[in-house]
């Protein structure tokens, strides 16, 4: 069996989660996206989406579906999975403050499950008060330091400057995430999908890439460039993991897969700094790997590649 | 004409302890319509004319029936699966199960249920096992697996944040396997888990099936009924659930079981706020408000601020966990709390805090000063629930602020000699549930068993308020000690006021309901060191009579 993508959305309270699930389930593009959040208390799915509620799950527009897990993350998940129609993909919404690793080593526990990132949203003008509030400090650095995509979100509420200043003081505690700004979380959804950890057999897959979003009126938050190459059998795994992981590249995440001198096929991930090589068998009939790749625009260059 | 009068019952008794000062001491109360029409001698009661006189009590003595502040109705569910415990305990119908001193005593007793089980796949669930009483030695699941190889058998720990499993459970959870990366989780040198599964996250994917559902946490209609019964045995005549759903079917069956004639305990239910909104959550028990009755008080709402001591998740302040282990986890925002604390005041309803660490006190009194320049609120009862690690600065704060507290005093006999030795050192242990500075601060204070994570009793709260004796036998902040009189009160107005009842019940005097707590000893002549002895012959609850 196909393991479930899954992926946690955490961040504190009012940074942006909501939105962002709101953004994600706009592009579903006729998958079935489950999302669960910690109570329904703090949900707040756009009316439009919303077809109908039986109890603790809301019904979303193209077989979606909301529901709260409450105490039981695992069992929510268990009884999702024995569904008609199960989900295709999970989006996990922590609480205000939840911690992501936390609650992706919970969903781990469960069933059939491939954590494939964890997304943390930061409230551009509050976050820097929130890292260093009394009560609050560690646990929103933690939010921060669990991310492997972090979404600097309201970018347009600061001033370019503040921008500039939270962008070099961010990587510092969370080095090792893709830090990329938006308004109103807008941001493509394959920039939170094409994560780590990814099922062997969804080489098979066939990866679309859905239109890039327009770029949002907001000048402050970042475009997105993707770009997809052609690589030839006989890839050298480690220089390609270096050249991935290069610094300032612009690049937030690459995913596909590549045939090595020995014919072995590679299941290929990056994200943020990170690069993931699995073995997976090759795509029938596949004469060369595919990568694509998506990259901030104005400092991903395509054309490097 | 006379017909019209209600029948009037004196009951005469060995000695009423009224907890009114003007009036402390009695031998005569008289009862008419559920309530108190007056307390003293029988001569002083004979003006209110025609009246039974009811002598089954002369032997007996009276106290205002007992209130139990903070305690669950899952402490009645739980007797249903087999009680595992070190210390011996009474079950509702009266029967002693004694404790298990060994882990193979645990098993044994785990291996006579299993043998009473009757379906093919019917899980064995044990509860109240404390390991820590059996010194280094830890349950395995090849411990558990000698109770079944074939059943899955579970067994839950006192303190409620560990439960031990044995393979079968844990091939059904789809977690015997290897390559589990969990804190919460041990591994075996095999590299699969040892079957001890921490905190919630871990336990989780368990209960289902154990057969652990829902209906468990919550108290089901059987639960409630033993609980009733637990609280007849323990002299209680008011319970709270403190932390309640309280949707449709469960306020149903509340609603209906409460009414019913027997039923033998004033419950007071708490709406815990998870799952919804501040705004909602008030909106929602100024709806419930409109349903209470006389055995059902709704209208409070719960918050949690933050975990367990024990279990290293309450949040402290510097220096932190005496063993070094991280800080706790917040449960709930302060935003949230502040928006609660705020709406709650302007719509006059109650809110009681579970804060256990230090930190989460002095947060929830942040929110409260906020709150309260927003919404000016004499006499609001806040009441911080727990609060086991407050200093004397933050008594003064809840002084100042108009906040009350219900400590757990219990806690030093479970767990004092833990506290002292590994989570937050001697000095802080001495000054956990620190009823007398409390007292002396002139905070209104009352104490609580947490049950079923204690056990439902108030009299034994009170001897732990009055002795702070660990499991040990130590003596655990001898200078937090209270007296009998102030511990007494602590168990009877003292929770009544934390719940805005103290107008209506906790102290025997005219005009409040009749609940009594009926006794065998003198709680007032007993050695100190005795209290948690005092035998308890049931209660009486509205007037009427309950022989435990």
């Amino acid at each position: 069996m196909t393991p479930l993508p899954t992926h946690v959305i955490g961040g504190y309270l009012g940074a942006g989660k909501t939105t962002l699930v709101n953004q994600l389930l706009r592009q579903a593009d006729g998958e079935r996206i489950a999302v669960l959040v910690n109570d329904f208390g703090e949900l707040n799915i756009d009316a439009d989406l919303i077809v109908g509620q039986d109890g603790e799950l809301l019904s979303l527009a193209g077989g979606c579906v909301c529901c709260s897990f409450g105490s039981d993350l695992v069992g929510t998940l268990a009884s999702l999975q024995r569904r008609a129609l199960p989900p295709q993909r999970v989006l996990i919404e922590t609480s205000g403050v939840g911690l992501p690793a936390a609650v992706a080593r919970a969903a781990r526990l469960g069933p059939g499950l491939q954590i494939e990132g964890t997304v943390v949203v930061a409230d551009a003008p509050a976050v820097r008060a929130q890292a260093s509030d009394r009560y609050m400090g560690d646990t929103v650095r933690q939010q921060l330091a669990d991310a492997d995509l972090l979404l600097l979100n309201k970018a347009d509420a600061v001033s370019p400057e503040t921008l500039a200043e939270l962008r070099a003081w961010l990587p510092s505690i969370a080095p090792q995430a893709a830090l990329v700004a938006c308004v109103q979380a807008l941001v493509p959804a394959e920039l939170v999908y094409g994560t780590l950890g990814m099922a062997r057999d969804e080489v098979n897959r066939p990866w679309r890439p859905t239109p890039m979003a327009p770029p949002p009126a907001a000048p402050a938050a970042d475009t997105f460039v993707s770009h997809c190459i052609k690589l030839p059998p006989g890839v050298d795994l480690a220089a390609l993991s270096e050249r991935l992981r290069a610094p300032h590249s612009g690049l937030l995440r690459a995913k596909g897969w590549v045939l090595d001198a020995q014919g072995q096929c590679w299941l290929v991930q990056t994200v943020g700094t990170c690069t993931q090589l699995t073995p997976a068998a090759a795509p029938h009939g596949a004469p060369s790997g595919t990568l694509v790749m998506i990259g901030l625009r104005g400092q991903f260059e395509p054309k490097d590649w | 004409m006379s017909s019209t009068v209600p029948a009037t019952t004196v009951y005469a008794a060995r000695k009423i302890i009224t907890m009114n000062p003007s009036r402390p001491q009695a031998t005569h109360v008289a009862v008419r319509d559920g309530r108190i029409l007056g307390v003293g001698t029988l001569a002083d009661l004979a003006g209110w004319g025609p009246h039974t006189l009811d002598d089954r009590f002369a032997a007996q003595v009276l106290m205002p029936g007992l209130v139990e502040a903070h305690s669950h109705l899952m402490a009645g569910t739980l007797w249903r699966y087999t009680y595992c415990g070190y210390f011996d305990l009474r079950d509702p119908d009266g029967r002693n199960w004694p404790g298990a001193a060994t882990l193979d005593g645990v098993v044994a007793a785990l291996g006579q249920a299993e043998a009473a089980t009757s379906g093919q796949a019917a899980p064995v669930v044990g509860w109240g096992f404390d390991p820590i009483y059996f010194g280094s030695q830890r349950c395995t699941r090849a411990d558990l697996d000698r109770v079944s190889t074939r059943r899955a058998v579970g067994v839950l720990h006192a303190s409620g944040h560990i439960l031990n499993v044995n393979t079968a459970a844990l091939e059904l959870a789809g977690l015997h396997r290897a390559g589990i990366a969990h804190p919460g989780i041990p591994l075996g040198a095999d590299g699969l888990p040892t079957g001890e599964l921490k905190g919630p996250d871990a336990m989780g994917p368990l209960f289902e099936h154990l057969g652990l559902t829902r209906s468990f946490l919550s108290g089901d209609e059987a639960g409630i009924r033993a609980f009733g019964k637990l609280a007849v045995r323990a002299g209680v005549t008011t319970a709270t659930d403190l932390a309640a759903t309280l949707g449709d079917d469960e306020l149903g069956t509340l609603l209906r079981l409460t009414a019913e004639p027997a039923y033998p305990v004033r419950l007071v239910p708490l709406l815990r706020l998870i799952g919804i909104t501040p705004k909602d959550a008030v909106a929602r028990v100024v709806q419930l408000r409109e349903r209470n009755t006389e055995q059902l008080r709704l209208g409070r709402i719960k918050v949690v601020a933050d975990g367990s001591i024990q279990g290293f998740s309450a949040r402290l302040r510097w220096p932190g966990y005496y063993n070094g282990a991280p800080n706790g986890l917040w449960y709930t925002a302060p935003e949230t709390i502040r928006e609660c604390y705020t709406l709650a005041l302007q719509h006059g309803v109650q809110v009681h805090t579970h804060t256990n660490g230090d930190e989460a006190t002095e947060l929830a009194l942040d929110c409260m000063q906020t709150a309260l320049r927003q919404h000016p609120s004499p006499d609001h009862r806040f009441t911080l629930q727990h609060c086991q690690l407050a200093d004397a600065a933050q008594f003064g704060r809840m002084r100042a602020l108009g906040m009350g507290v219900n400590l757990f005093a219990n806690h030093h006999f479970y767990w004092g000699d833990q506290h002292r030795a590994t989570t937050v050192g001697p000095e802080r242990a001495e000054r956990m549930n620190a009823c007398r500075t409390a007292r002396d601060t002139g905070v209104p204070w009352s104490i609580h068993s947490d049950a079923p994570i204690t056990p439902l009793g108030p009299l034994f709260t009170a001897w732990c308020a009055v002795n702070r004796l660990t499991a040990s036998g130590r003596v655990l902040g001898a200078g937090e000690c209270v007296s009998v009189a102030d511990a007494l009160r602590a168990i009877t107005l003292g929770a009544a006021h934390s719940l805005h009842l103290d107008g209506e019940i906790g102290s025997i005097e005219c005009g409040k309901r009749a609940d009594f707590c009926v006794l065998e000893d003198d709680p007032e002549a007993i050695d100190p060191e005795r209290l948690k002895d005092v035998r308890i012959w049931g209660t009486v609850q509205g007037g009427r009579v309950f022989q435990a």
